[in-house]
């Protein structure tokens, strides 16, 4: 048992800390008892037996399904993202031009792409995919649907970042003679990006769970779809699912600790900035990007 | 642009997105209370607790929401025999499978959303100044009254424009209950765009529309609530 004291409660006396042992005794027989349970329904339905779960030894099932699914995931979330940054960061610079007629459209696209659900910019993709070129591309429908959403994402993070770049930067470069968007590309932009890095990664947790959502409609055949034709031919839904779930979660948690790292790293950098931050929480929404990028103050010795 | 299949009787445009709206409500106070409990967990004093809250948040965020509500209805449903609404033997089962799907839909979005509750609550916590809990402990408050009676309301009030965020991503992640079958607005969309294929970027403007009237009031109505609620310390 920790003893560590937080806010909330003090460090545990004699009583407290007996107390909470019971507390955890209690929810230890809960927890347990749910566990069993769990395990009881799965074993009466049959899912626990060597044949349902065999088929993840079977090279074939790796090969032929899941490998090949986890590769269309991937691509599809790496080529979605390469694109999405020079959008957002088109995007989020317009914002912030002294010209209303490049600062409203561009806040207007950002605006109706965030409030729009993933699936329907897919459908549509698709469809004006077909419509223009006469082929059907439901991987082009998935990038194209999540380049939309998330540049519009990037887009407030680019923002975000620019705007935390101590204000020196842009005196100092006006001071030498710079021009307007000579400061924005070579002074700005560049502190920017950095700075944002995390933020962009932590982004890539939300893109590789949303294309999945290509599997549900436009039919790209993602490795939660792979998995389900998979699932079929070896009849043994539950536990394929369940190892999917774990695939998924092994790499977005890497990714999330990754930009963890290197918020821990730029944060300690020498002479670093500012880390443009996007609070843990609801990723996937566009508004709670933009509501919780919060700017980081960096420890002493800034600048 | 020809948006003649709003008159048509055969699509009911209002009734999918009165659909995405009955998810929205039932997976909205679900999700906020699990997401409490969840969140109460991940402070307790209790180290069990505060480890299963956050072995459960962490696992459920980082699996895409397609696979938990697929899970519902194939796994939940269909292997271990779920059943959340009564079938009526000799009775056409639409009915029942609409109702369950419903069901499982809501239930997956409570899983799901409760966790991103839970981290919007648990950073509200973190907002208040650590002079309220002391107070409240040093005038001999318990754990759960420090928590429920000081702690929680000012930390929800804290919480209320990112908990108008979830709100919002929730009801645009409805549309995922379109993959076992719910009639919301992306399975309406799927069909409009299939049987009128020539008017798909009138279709898309509809949907999108309506999506919109859905996600920007809720924004609007937060953003209020927020400044109105904001703890003044």
């Amino acid at each position: 048992m920790s003893e560590r004291a937080t806010v909330l409660f003090d460090i545990p006396g004699p009583r407290a800390r007996r107390f909470n042992l019971v507390i955890s005794v209690i929810f230890a027989v809960v927890l347990a008892l749910l566990i069993w349970w769990v395990l009881t329904v799965l074993a009466s339905k049959n899912q626990l037996t060597g044949d349902k779960w065999k088929p993840f030894l079977d090279g074939q099932n790796w090969t032929a399904y899941l490998l090949p699914g986890l590769w269309a995931t991937l691509q599809a979330a790496a080529v979605s993202v390469v694109i999405s940054l020079p959008i957002g960061a088109l995007l989020g610079t317009a914002r912030l031009s002294e010209r209303p007629w490049i600062r409203w459209p561009a806040g207007v696209v950002v605006e109706f792409f965030r409030s729009i659900p993933v699936i329907i910019l897919m459908l549509f993709a698709f469809q004006l995919w077909f419509y223009v070129l006469g082929v059907s591309s439901p991987f082009a429908a998935v990038v194209i649907g999540l380049v939309l959403y998330n540049g519009s994402v990037l887009a407030e993070v680019v923002r975000a970042g620019i705007l935390a770049v101590p204000k020196g930067q842009t005196e100092a470069a006006m001071a030498i003679g710079l021009s307007k968007s000579q400061t924005m590309t070579i002074v700005l932009l560049p502190q920017a990006l950095t700075s944002m890095l995390p933020a962009v990664v932590s982004q890539l947790v939300v893109i590789v769970k949303d294309t999945a959502l290509g599997g549900i409609l436009v039919g790209y055949v993602e490795l939660r779809r792979a998995a389900n034709t998979s699932a079929s031919f070896y009849g043994n839904l539950l536990p394929t699912y369940v190892v999917v779930a774990v695939i998924y979660i092994v790499i977005n948690m890497a990714l999330s600790s990754l930009s963890h790292w290197l918020e821990r790293k730029l944060r300690t950098r020498r002479g670093g900035g500012k880390v443009v931050h996007i609070d843990e929480g609801p990723q996937d929404d566009l508004m709670a990007a933009r509501q919780r990028v919060t700017v980081l103050p960096t420890g002493e010795g800034a600048g | 642009m020809n948006f003649s299949f709003l008159s048509d009787p055969r699509y009911h445009i209002l009734g999918a997105f009165w659909l995405t709206v009955q998810l929205t409500f039932w997976s909205a106070i679900g999700a906020f209370i699990l997401g409490v409990i969840l969140a109460a967990m991940r402070v307790s004093p209790v180290p069990l607790m505060r480890g299963f809250g956050g072995g459960v948040v962490n696992v459920v965020r980082n699996i895409p929401l397609t696979l938990i509500i697929i899970m519902m209805s194939q796994v939940l449903a269909n292997q271990l025999g779920l059943r959340l609404a009564t079938r009526v033997a000799g009775v056409n089962p639409q009915a029942f499978l609409d109702n369950q799907n419903f069901r499982l839909a809501v239930l997956g979005f409570i899983i799901y959303t409760s966790t991103f509750v839970c981290e919007a609550i648990r950073s509200g916590i973190n907002t208040v100044p650590p002079g309220q809990a002391e107070a409240a402990r040093a005038i001999g408050l318990t754990f759960t009254q420090v928590l429920g009676i000081v702690i929680l309301p000012q930390a929800i009030r804290a919480v209320t424009a990112p908990l108008g965020s979830v709100l919002i991503a929730l009801t645009k992640n409805t549309t995922v209950a379109s993959a076992i079958g719910v009639a919301e607005a992306a399975l309406l969309m799927n069909t409009l765009i299939e049987n009128e294929s020539d008017k798909f970027t009138a279709v898309f403007i509809v949907i999108a529309a309506g999506f919109i009237v859905l996600t920007l009031p809720t924004g609007l109505l937060f953003g209020a609530l927020a400044k109105r609620n904001a703890v003044k310390q």
